[in-house]
């Protein structure tokens, strides 16, 4: 049993591997996710930190929508029910005098995860542009829910008298908060790793590419497909209970389609299936929003041609270029992550 | 002989005003190589369909070592024991050789739902798919993309695929289909290596290729089967020369 000698296929990427983060880039990512709320607030820029808040929870629920779109294939277009579930769990809770995040952090992850269980087993039975409907038609029902509740608070929606208190924290400053958001978002980056690296993950991407052939060899393609949706779905409640904290508010736009459109955007922008496709979709999104509304009112079409000339460069997301790169300067570097990698360092050390 | 591994009753399936297997009734002996010939359009794709899971029966029954499978989800078949091929290549093609077999392992010895185990060992996966490529003969390529393989490479992984899934029933729908001569003729050694272990129903359009590997024929016309037997048995019926052999293949065994 002799596995082939290394060489320059043999260290091709393929969808396993692409993307996966190595541990230094990991470390990198937190250490300055950590330092940058201290150098603004140093300068005095609580508004950036706050920026920054918003950055980490959008990148959750972006990566969250990863799992399920990039990662497993499914568009879905009713991602932001999942959001707004989370932020409206948090918001009722604390309209009615509960705000310890103990109690309204698992809740809104576990309704979203159970909403998208449901939503999951009806819609997951189509395919393709039925799929995106069905999705689609699922949240703008939490949608109109939503405004015509007066418990919900209507048009207007809730306002939070203050943030979810958190045993020994006080959230109510904008650092605090950033770390708050930093720790709960790393927990979810954690768990989506080694989600989308574990064999749950390659069987997920492996139906992306080929669910035909994966249900042939014994693979459970339904049930594996809604799993990923409702952790997909419980992933982005979680970011919609932070979201109303960052706001203090939550209101029935969040629920809109434009949202759900929103995160496609943002994941499609980082790289639709790259694991720091959501954080560097919704980090670039948002700095750009930020900074061009601070110009001009028109900046809606200022951002509309940078994200087309964006996409136009990199068609496949920000997070692809470095693959680009790599593979102009001269063949992709093998990753310690890569799957069944034994093999090749057999092969190397033969 | 010895015993009936599949066992198909009556079988039925229907599109809409077409009857596509019309109360076929089908018996194939463990550790044969049985195969089903037919002109165009008899149903063999659509019965292998039926005997695999993807496609529902509308009525009959499927018997597999004895136990009713006709409600199975494809999945629970396979665990059965049941792995089937297909004639258009089935592939991941972007992945390497040795993850697309890995891949079939990984679904035998389960854990896909094994959401939180970032896989440290792989050795269960790595052997399995490593013992697989030495079978269909693919070892030195093990680490390319399937893609970039030649089309006759791509048909014996196609086979490895469904072998790596251990069954004792294979389900091969034309696995020469569009490969050279010498291709074919490979893939005939291979599939006469794989008696030892697996029963195998052969879908195939290379009449020599059938009539050198089969134990057993069995001729589908119009969804049914309309004659069963020997190769000698299958070229001298009258029923069956007249529905599909013709002359020529008379002509030929009659040499």
């Amino acid at each position: 049993m002799n596995p082939t000698p290394f060489n320059a296929s043999a260290s091709a990427q393929t969808p396993f591997t692409q993307g996966l983060p190595g541990p230094w880039t990991a470390i990198f990512v937190a250490v300055a996710l950590a330092i940058y709320p201290l150098v603004m607030s140093a300068l005095d820029q609580a508004f950036y930190v706050n920026l920054g808040s918003r950055v980490l929870i959008f990148a959750l629920a972006a990566s969250a929508l990863n799992l399920a779109l990039g990662y497993g294939g499914m568009i879905s277009l009713g991602h932001a029910a999942f959001l707004g579930i989370g932020g409206y769990v948090v918001a009722v809770l604390a309209n009615n005098g509960v705000y310890s995040a103990w109690l309204s952090f698992p809740l809104a992850i576990g309704l979203a995860a159970a909403t998208a269980l449901l939503i999951g087993v009806v819609s997951l039975r189509t395919k393709g542009v039925y799929f995106i409907m069905i999705t689609l038609a699922f949240a703008q029902v939490f949608y109109y829910l939503a405004i015509s509740l007066p418990e919900f608070g209507g048009d207007d929606g809730l306002q939070l008298a203050r943030r979810s208190s958190v045993p020994g924290l006080d959230l109510s400053s904008a650092l605090s908060f950033y770390f708050f958001v930093l720790f709960t978002a790393g927990l979810a980056f954690v768990l989506l790793y080694r989600l989308v690296a574990s064999r749950f993950g390659r069987a997920i991407v492996a139906i992306r590419e080929n669910e035909r052939r994966m249900a042939a060899i014994g693979y459970p393609v339904f049930r594996l497909k809604l799993a990923a949706f409702a952790l997909s779905g419980g992933l982005c409640g979680l970011a919609g209970a932070l979201l109303a904290n960052a706001s203090t508010s939550i209101t029935p736009h969040t629920l809109t389609w434009h949202q759900s459109g929103l995160l496609i955007v943002m994941v499609i922008l980082g790289g639709s299936g790259y694991f720091w496709g959501g954080l560097t979709g919704a980090a670039v999104y948002l700095i750009l929003e930020e900074t061009i509304s601070d110009h001009t009112e028109h900046w809606n079409l200022v951002l509309g041609a940078l994200l087309l000339f964006i996409v136009m460069a990199a068609p496949n997301g920000v997070m692809s270029l470095r693959q680009h790169l790599a593979k102009r300067v001269g063949g992709a570097r093998g990753h310690g992550t890569a799957p069944l990698a034994a093999t090749s360092h057999e092969g190397e050390a033969k | 002989m010895s015993q009936i591994i599949l066992e198909v009753d009556n079988l039925v399936k229907r599109f809409g005003g077409l009857v596509a297997t019309d109360h076929c009734t089908l018996e194939v002996k463990a550790g044969e190589i049985h195969a089903l010939i037919g002109p165009n359009g008899a149903g063999k794709t659509t019965l292998l369909a039926q005997l695999s899971g993807e496609l529902p029966s509308d009525s009959g029954r499927i018997l597999f070592e004895g136990k009713d499978i006709t409600a199975l989800p494809i999945h629970k078949r396979v665990a059965a024991g049941i792995a089937r091929s297909y004639q258009i290549t089935t592939l991941f093609p972007k992945l390497t050789v040795l993850e697309n077999l890995a891949l079939s392992v990984q679904a035998r010895t389960g854990h896909s739902f094994d959401f939180l185990g970032t896989v440290t060992d792989e050795t269960d996966l790595l052997d399995g798919a490593l013992q697989t490529a030495e079978r269909i003969g693919l070892t030195d390529v093990l680490n390319h993309v399937v893609g970039t393989l030649s089309h006759g490479r791509q048909r014996q992984l196609e086979l490895g695929m469904a072998i790596a899934c251990k069954p004792r029933l294979l389900l091969l729908d034309e696995p020469m289909a569009g490969t050279d001569p010498e291709e074919s003729q490979r893939m005939g050694d291979l599939l006469n290596t794989l008696r030892e272990d697996h029963t195998i129903v052969l879908v195939e359009h290379d009449m020599d290729a059938v009539f050198r590997l089969a134990d057993r024929i069995s001729v589908l016309v119009s969804g049914r089967v309309i004659s069963s037997g020997t190769a000698d048995q299958i070229r001298n019926d009258p029923l069956v020369i007249g529905a599909y052999l013709g002359d020529e293949e008379s002509d030929h065994s009659g040499a």
